[in-house]
C-alpha cells in the first residue's frame, strides 16, 4: 500500500497543517507513481522497522548494563555488563545493516520513481499540440523536467527514508519511555502540544515565503539567461550599466526573498531544539524526584533521557521535512500542471490513413482564430491539383505560416474545410497526413547527432549512398567530406558551428531523402547565399517536380514560375493568379514585385 | 574559493560577532547533559530537593539562552550571507559583460549562464549552511570532546578511539563519491540537454512523426542516469549506517570501560550517563560534519566555476596613444587598412581587406555565407581586433579608443539579435534616455506599424527573445532600435531578410532620406538591399573579389552579375 509518509506517531500526527484538498490531492496523484512499487515500499518499511527496533534496544540494554554498575565501588556484576555490552554490539551491528538494505530500496525505488516522471513528462512534451510550444517558454518547462523532479526526488529519498525510520523511532521511543516511566512520559504532554503550535503556526507562512523565493529566483535566472544571450548587443550599444542596474535590482530582490525565507526558516532548528532541551530539564528535575522517592532505578532515568533523545530528535527532522515536502508538493504541482497539459486529441476513432497520395488539396472557406476577436485567417479559398506549385506571398503577419500549420495540422482549423484527394484532414490519421508532406522551415532544426544522423532522420530504410547523394544535390557533400569525420561529424548544440545557410542546406536534403509526395518550403532558402541558391536550383526543380508544393517566400523572383500564386493581406487572399496575370492586374502583387527592383529609391 | 573570500572578508567581522553568538548559544546548550549528571550524581544522593529545582531551573534557563542565541545568530547569518551573494552575483554579470568576445567564445554562452544561476545558487547555499553549520557541528562535537574529556579523560580516550576509522570510512566515501556525483550530474545536463532540442525541433519530430523514436532516446539517456545515480547513491549511503554503528560500538565499550572504572571507585554511574548524551550529541554533530563536507565541496566546485570568470583578465582595453601612432585628420570616416583575422588562428576569415567611407556614405557587404562578412561588423566594433592591418574611426586607430566613446557610435542590427522580455519601448529605447517622440520617430521609420496599431502601442509587452511577435516584426523593432539614437555609426547585417520588400524598401528610402550624416555598413544577401550603395565590395572566403558601384561591378564581377541575375530576373 502506498502511504503517506507524514502519517504516524504521536510525534507526528498533527504536527502538520492538516492537508488541505490541493494537498491530498496531489499527494494521492504522486501515491500513483508509489503503487507500482508497493511490495518494494512494504520491504523498505519492514526493513526500517526491524532496523529501528533493534536499534531502539540499544538504550534499553545500557539501562540494564547501568543498572548493573550502580552498586558502585567493587560491586559492579561484570557478567551481567559484560552480557548486555554483547548484546549491544550484536544489536546495533544488525540494525545498521538492515538500514543499509533499507536506504539501498529506497533509492532504487525513488530512482525509479523518478526514471518514470522523467519518462512520462517527456512523453507528453513530445505529444503536446504545437500551441504549447508557442505559448510557453522552454526554459520553464526544462525546470520542471530537471529541477522539479529532482526535488521530489530528494524528497521521496532522503525524506521518506528518514521519515520512515523517524516514525519508527519515535513510536518505539514511546512505547520505551511508557515501560520505563509512564509518570514521566507526563512531560511530553506539555513540550509535544506546544511544539504542534509552533509548527501550525509556521508551516503557511513558511510556504508563502518560499513561494516568493521560488519565484523571484526564477525571475532572477530567467533574466540572466536573457541578459547572458544578448551580451553582444548590449557591448554594442555601450549599454552595461543600464542593464547591470537591472540585473542588479533583480538580484536585489531574489536575494531579499531568499533571505526572508531563509531566515525565517532558520529560526525553527532552534525553537525545536529549545523544546528538547526543556524537555530534558523536566526530565531531570523529575527523574531526579522519582530515583529520590526510589521509584525508577538510575539506569531506567538514563534510559529515558536517551529515549527522550531519540523520540524528540526525529522532530527536528518533521520540521525540515514540512519545509522539504512543501517545496516537492510545489515541484509536484508544476510536473502534474504539465502531464495535465492536453495532448493532441488522438484521431478520431475511425480516421483514414492517408496512402498513394495524389495530392489535390483544397481549402474552402477556411478560417482561424486564437481569440475570436482577432482573426489570423478569414474565408481562405485555394487548390492545388496534383503536382501544382502553389506560393503564397504577402506582408509579414498576412498568415502565410499559418496556412502551412492548418495543412500540417499543428493547428486546427476553426471553420472551413481542408481536403487532400477529397479526404478531410481533419478525419485523417495526423501521421499519415504528415508523412505525406516533406517540410523545409526558415527556423532549420538540427539536433545533436552526426551528419549523417542528421540527414537520415525521419526516412527509415535508406542506404548510406541514398544520403550521400541527397547531400551532393544541395552541394553539400564537399563541404561535409572536407570535415575531419565528415558524415560522422558531429554538429554541437543544433550544429552552432556551420552556417545558417548550409544548415538549410542540410534540412533541404533531408527533405529530399523524405521523398513525401507533398512539399512545404516555407523561407527554406532564406538564409542560402544566392550563388549557392543558383548551384541548387537543378535540385530545387527536382524536387518540387511530380509534386504539389506550397512556397512561402520573399524573394519574389523565386516563385515566378509557381502555377498560382495567392497574394494574403490580413489573413484574406486578395489576389490569385499567375505572375503574368497578376502583374498585369495591376494590384497589390504588382506593387510588392516591384518594390525590389524599385530605382527612384536610392540609398544615400 | 580565494576570489570568494574577497567577497566574504568585508563580512568577517559581523560573521565573527555571529559566530560568537552561536558559539555562546551552543555551548549553553553543551552544559545541560553536564547539569544532568551533576544533579544524579551530586544533589540526589545528598537529597537536597531544592537543589533540584534550582539545577532544573537553571537547565531552563540554558535552553532559553540557547534558543536566543541560535536564533539571532540564524537570521544573522542568513543576512550576512545574502550580502555577500548580492556582490558575488553583481559582480559576476558585471565581470560577463565586460568579457571579451573570445572569452565569452571560450566560456560559451550557456556555461556563463549556469554560471551566473545555479552556481551562485549552490554558493549562496554553501555560505548560508557554513555558517549556521559550520560553527555549531564543530563546536558541538570540540566541545563534547572537551566536556566529556574534562569529566572522564578515560572513558573519553576510549571514545576517540573510534575516531580514525569514522574518517577514513568519511574521506574514502566522500572521495569517490564526490566524483561519481559529479559525472551523473553530467549525464543529467546532457538530457536536460537533449529534451531541450526536442522541444526546439517539435514541429519537424511530429511533422515526420518522431515522436516515438524521440522517447525511446530519452528513454535511453534517463536510464543511464539513473543507474549511475543509484550506483552513486548506493556507495554514498554506505556512511550513516557505518558511523552510526562505530559510534555506537564505541558507545558500548564505554560502558565495560565504565564498570571497570566505577569498580575501581574512580568515577560515578550518573556520569556514564551524562556520557552517553554527550555522545548522542557528538553523534549528531559527526553526521552534520559529514553532510557539510559534501556540501562544501559542491559550493567550492560553483565558487571554482564563479571565480574562473571574476579571475579572467580584462581583455580588450583601450590602449594608450604612443608616440608613434598618427591621428589622421583627413575626412575619412571608417577606414580599414590591410585588415587580415581568423578566429582560430588557423585558417584566415578575413584577408587583406582595405576601404574607406567618408562620413555620410554606405558601405554594401554582399556573398556567400561563411565569406566573413558579419566577421567585418566584429572587427568594426572592435569584438576582435585584426591580426594584422588597422581599423580607424575619425582617423583614430579604434584600439585607442575607449569602450565606452567608440561604442556610443554605432546603432547595430545582428543577425539573429536579441530582444528581451519587456514593454517595446524598453526594448527600443534600450536603456537610452531617448523619450518618447524618438521611439516613435524611430518605429516609424522602421516601418513598425504593428505597434501604433496594438491596443497597449508602445507599452505592449515583449515575451523573451520576442517570441511572440513574427520575425518581420522583430526586424522592424531591432531596426528601430538602431535608429532611435541617430547614430554616427549604422551596421546592419541581413537585417530585412524577414521583410517583404515593399515595407524594405520603404526602410530603405526612409534611410537615405533622414540619415544622410550616418555612415552606413550593411550587409545583404539581396542585390536591392545594397544596390545603390556608395560602395559594394564583394566578399567570398574573406577575400574582396570585386569592389565598386553597382554599375561597375555588373560589368566587372562574374560573381555579382550571377546574383543580380537570378535576384532580378
Amino acid at each position: 500500500m502506498p502511504r503517506q509518509p507524514m502519517s504516524g506517531g504521536p510525534g507526528g500526527r498533527g504536527s502538520f497543517e492538516r492537508p488541505n484538498a490541493k494537498t491530498s490531492f496531489l499527494l494521492k496523484r504522486l501515491s500513483v507513481y508509489f503503487i507500482a512499487y508497493k511490495w518494494r515500499l512494504l520491504l523498505a518499511i519492514t526493513l526500517s522497522l526491524g532496523g529501528n527496533a533493534l536499534a531502539l534496544l540499544g538504550p534499553r540494554l545500557s539501562g540494564y548494563a547501568i543498572d548493573a554498575i550502580e552498586p558502585g565501588l567493587g560491586k559492579v556484576d561484570f557478567d551481567t555488563v559484560f552480557h548486555y555490552a554483547w548484546l549491544m554490539i550484536i544489536f546495533y551491528l544488525a540494525s545498521s545493516m538492515l538500514n543499509y538494505v533499507m536506504s539501498l530500496v529506497m533509492i532504487r525505488l525513488s530512482r525509479n520513481i523518478v526514471y518514470q516522471m522523467r519518462k512520462d513528462i517527456h512523453g507528453r512534451l513530445m505529444r503536446l499540440p504545437i500551441k504549447f510550444f508557442d505559448t510557453h517558454s522552454i526554459g520553464n518547462v526544462l525546470s520542471v523536467l530537471s529541477y522539479d523532479i529532482d526535488t521530489i526526488a530528494a524528497s521521496l529519498s532522503n525524506d521518506i527514508v528518514q521519515m520512515l525510520s523517524s516514525v519508527i523511532t519515535v513510536v518505539g521511543s514511546f512505547v520505551m519511555m511508557l515501560s520505563i516511566s509512564p509518570l514521566l512520559l507526563l512531560i511530553f504532554s506539555i513540550t509535544i502540544p506546544a511544539f504542534i503550535l509552533f509548527t501550525k503556526y509556521r508551516s503557511n507562512r513558511v510556504r508563502k515565503l518560499y513561494r516568493a523565493r521560488s519565484e523571484k529566483l526564477g525571475l532572477l535566472n530567467g533574466y540572466s539567461e536573457e541578459m547572458t544571450g544578448g551580451i553582444k548587443t548590449i557591448r554594442a550599444y555601450n549599454r552595461e550599466k543600464y542593464f547591470i542596474d537591472r540585473f542588479q535590482a533583480r538580484n536585489v530582490d531574489a536575494s531579499q526573498a531568499n533571505y526572508e525565507a531563509e531566515s525565517f526558516s532558520s529560526v525553527t532548528g532552534p525553537s525545536v531544539n529549545f523544546i528538547n532541551n526543556l524537555s530534558l530539564a523536566l526530565i531531570s528535575v523529575f527523574g531526579a524526584f522519582f530515583y529520590m522517592s526510589g521509584g525508577i532505578g538510575l539506569g531506567s532515568v538514563s534510559s529515558f533521557v536517551l529515549y527522550s533523545r531519540k523520540f524528540s530528535g526525529p522532530i527536528n527532522e518533521f520540521s525540515n521535512f514540512i519545509g522539504e515536502l512543501q517545496s516537492a508538493l510545489a515541484a509536484a504541482e508544476r510536473v502534474f500542471r504539465l502531464l495535465d497539459e492536453p495532448a493532441e486529441p488522438d484521431d478520431a476513432p475511425n480516421a483514414d490513413t492517408l496512402t498513394s497520395v495524389k495530392g489535390h488539396v483544397a481549402l474552402r472557406n477556411v478560417s482561424f482564430h486564437y481569440a475570436p476577436d482577432s482573426p489570423i485567417l478569414k474565408e481562405i479559398d485555394l487548390e492545388a491539383h496534383p503536382g501544382q506549385i502553389i506560393a503564397i506571398v504577402g506582408p509579414t503577419g498576412a498568415g502565410k505560416t499559418t496556412i502551412i500549420n492548418l495543412l500540417m495540422r499543428f493547428y486546427d482549423k476553426t471553420s472551413g474545410s481542408i481536403r487532400i484527394d477529397g479526404k478531410e484532414i481533419s478525419l485523417l490519421k495526423r501521421a499519415s497526413l504528415r508523412s505525406s508532406f516533406s517540410m523545409v522551415l526558415q527556423d532549420t532544426w538540427l539536433f545533436s547527432g552526426t551528419i549523417y544522423d542528421n540527414l537520415a532522420y525521419g526516412k527509415e530504410g535508406i542506404t548510406r549512398e541514398d544520403v550521400y547523394n541527397a547531400a551532393k544535390t544541395v552541394q553539400m557533400d564537399g563541404y561535409i567530406n572536407s570535415l575531419p569525420k565528415g558524415y560522422d561529424t558531429v554538429l554541437q548544440d543544433g550544429g552552432a558551428s556551420i552556417s545558417k545557410g548550409q544548415k538549410q542546406l542540410l534540412t533541404i536534403a533531408r527533405a529530399v531523402l523524405l521523398d513525401a509526395p507533398m512539399l512545404i518550403l516555407d523561407e527554406a532558402t532564406s538564409d542560402v547565399d544566392t550563388r549557392t541558391e543558383l548551384q541548387i536550383q537543378a535540385a530545387m526543380l527536382s524536387l518540387m517536380r511530380g509534386r504539389t508544393c506550397f512556397v512561402i517566400a520573399h524573394r519574389l523572383s523565386t516563385i515566378k514560375n509557381a502555377d498560382a500564386i495567392a497574394v494574403l493581406r490580413d489573413g484574406r487572399i486578395c489576389e490569385i493568379g499567375t505572375h503574368e496575370e497578376l502583374l498585369a492586374k495591376n494590384g497589390y502583387y504588382r506593387e510588392l514585385y516591384y518594390a525590389q527592383f524599385d530605382d527612384s529609391v536610392t540609398i544615400a | 574559493m580565494k576570489t570568494i573570500f574577497k567577497y566574504i572578508r568585508p563580512k568577517l567581522a559581523s560573521m565573527s560577532a555571529q559566530m560568537f553568538i552561536k558559539f555562546l548559544g551552543t555551548v549553553v546548550e553543551l552544559l545541560l547533559p553536564w547539569m544532568l549528571s551533576v544533579i544524579l550524581d551530586e544533589i540526589v544522593p545528598a537529597g537536597k530537593r531544592d537543589m533540584i529545582w534550582l539545577w532544573g531551573a537553571l537547565m531552563a534557563l540554558c535552553s532559553v539562552i540557547a534558543l536566543a542565541a541560535n536564533a539571532i545568530a540564524n537570521s544573522w547569518a542568513c543576512s550576512i550571507s545574502k550580502d555577500i551573494i548580492i556582490n558575488v552575483r553583481h559582480d559576476l554579470f558585471v565581470r560577463i559583460t565586460g568579457l571579451s568576445a573570445r572569452q565569452e567564445d571560450y566560456f560559451t554562452t550557456p556555461s556563463l549562464i549556469s554560471r551566473l544561476s545555479s552556481d551562485t545558487y549552490n554558493l549562496h547555499q554553501m555560505i548560508d549552511r557554513m555558517q549556521r553549520l559550520g560553527v555549531r557541528a564543530p563546536i558541538l562535537m570540540l566541545g563534547g570532546i572537551v566536556i566529556t574529556f574534562n569529566l572522564e579523560p578515560v572513558l573519553t580516550a576510549v571514545l576517540f578511539s573510534t575516531l580514525p576509522l569514522l574518517a577514513i570510512v568519511i574521506v574514502l566515501v566522500s572521495r569517490f563519491g564526490v566524483k561519481m556525483y559529479m559525472q551523473a550530474q553530467a549525464l543529467l545536463d546532457a538530457l536536460v540537454h537533449s529534451a531541450q532540442e526536442g522541444m526546439a525541433g517539435i514541429r519537424v519530430i511530429q511533422a515526420l512523426s518522431k515522436t516515438d523514436y524521440e522517447v525511446n532516446k530519452f528513454d535511453k539517456a534517463n536510464r543511464e542516469v539513473i543507474q549511475k545515480e543509484i550506483k552513486t547513491e548506493t556507495l554514498m549511503n554506505i556512511t550513516n549506517p557505518t558511523i552510526s554503528f562505530l559510534l555506537n560500538a564505541g558507545l558500548t565499550a564505554v560502558i565495560v570501560a565504565g564498570a571497570f572504572r566505577v569498580n575501581d571507585g574512580v568515577t560515578k554511574p550518573g556520569m556514564i550517563i551524562a556520557f552517553l548524551s554527550y555522545f548522542t550529541i557528538i553523534l549528531n554533530a559527526l553526521m552534520m560534519v559529514t553532510r557539510l563536507f559534501i556540501m562544501y565541496s559542491r559550493g567550492a566546485a560553483s565558487a571554482n566555476r564563479i571565480a574562473e570568470v571574476l579571475d579572467s583578465s580584462i581583455e580588450m582595453e583601450a590602449q594608450p596613444i604612443e608616440a608613434g601612432d598618427s591621428i589622421n585628420r583627413d575626412d575619412v570616416h571608417i577606414r580599414f587598412e590591410n585588415v587580415t583575422f581568423s578566429y582560430n588562428k588557423v585558417r584566415n576569415n578575413l584577408t587583406n581587406i582595405n576601404f574607406s567611407l567618408k562620413r555620410g556614405e554606405t558601405l554594401g557587404v554582399i556573398g556567400p555565407t561563411g565569406s566573413g562578412k558579419s566577421t567585418l561588423l566584429n572587427l568594426v566594433l572592435r569584438f576582435y581586433d585584426p591580426d594584422s592591418g588597422c581599423v580607424y574611426i575619425n582617423g583614430r586607430n579604434i584600439k585607442n579608443i575607449p569602450h565606452g566613446l567608440l561604442h556610443n557610435m554605432f546603432g547595430v542590427v545582428f543577425q539573429s539579435d536579441f530582444l528581451f522580455a519587456g514593454e517595446i519601448s524598453e526594448n527600443i529605447g534600450f536603456g537610452r534616455e531617448l523619450g518618447e517622440n524618438k521611439l516613435a520617430d524611430a518605429a516609424n521609420i522602421a516601418q513598425a506599424d504593428f505597434v501604433f496599431d496594438s491596443k497597449d502601442g508602445f507599452a505592449a509587452q515583449i515575451a523573451s527573445k520576442g517570441s511572440n511577435i513574427s520575425g518581420g516584426q522583430k526586424q522592424r523593432l531591432l531596426l528601430a532600435r538602431a535608429l532611435a539614437a541617430a547614430p554616427e555609426i549604422i551596421l546592419l547585417d541581413d537585417s530585412s531578410s524577414a521583410l517583404d520588400y515593399k515595407t524594405d524598401a520603404k526602410i530603405r528610402e526612409q534611410l537615405a532620406k533622414r540619415f544622410t550624416t550616418s555612415t552606413k555598413i550593411i550587409i545583404a544577401q539581396r542585390i536591392s538591399a545594397i544596390r545603390d550603395a556608395d560602395h559594394i565590395i564583394v566578399l567570398e572566403d574573406g577575400c574582396v573579389i570585386g569592389g565598386g558601384r553597382h554599375d561597375e561591378l555588373i560589368e566587372s564581377c562574374e560573381s555579382y552579375r550571377d546574383i543580380a541575375k537570378i535576384q532580378m530576373g
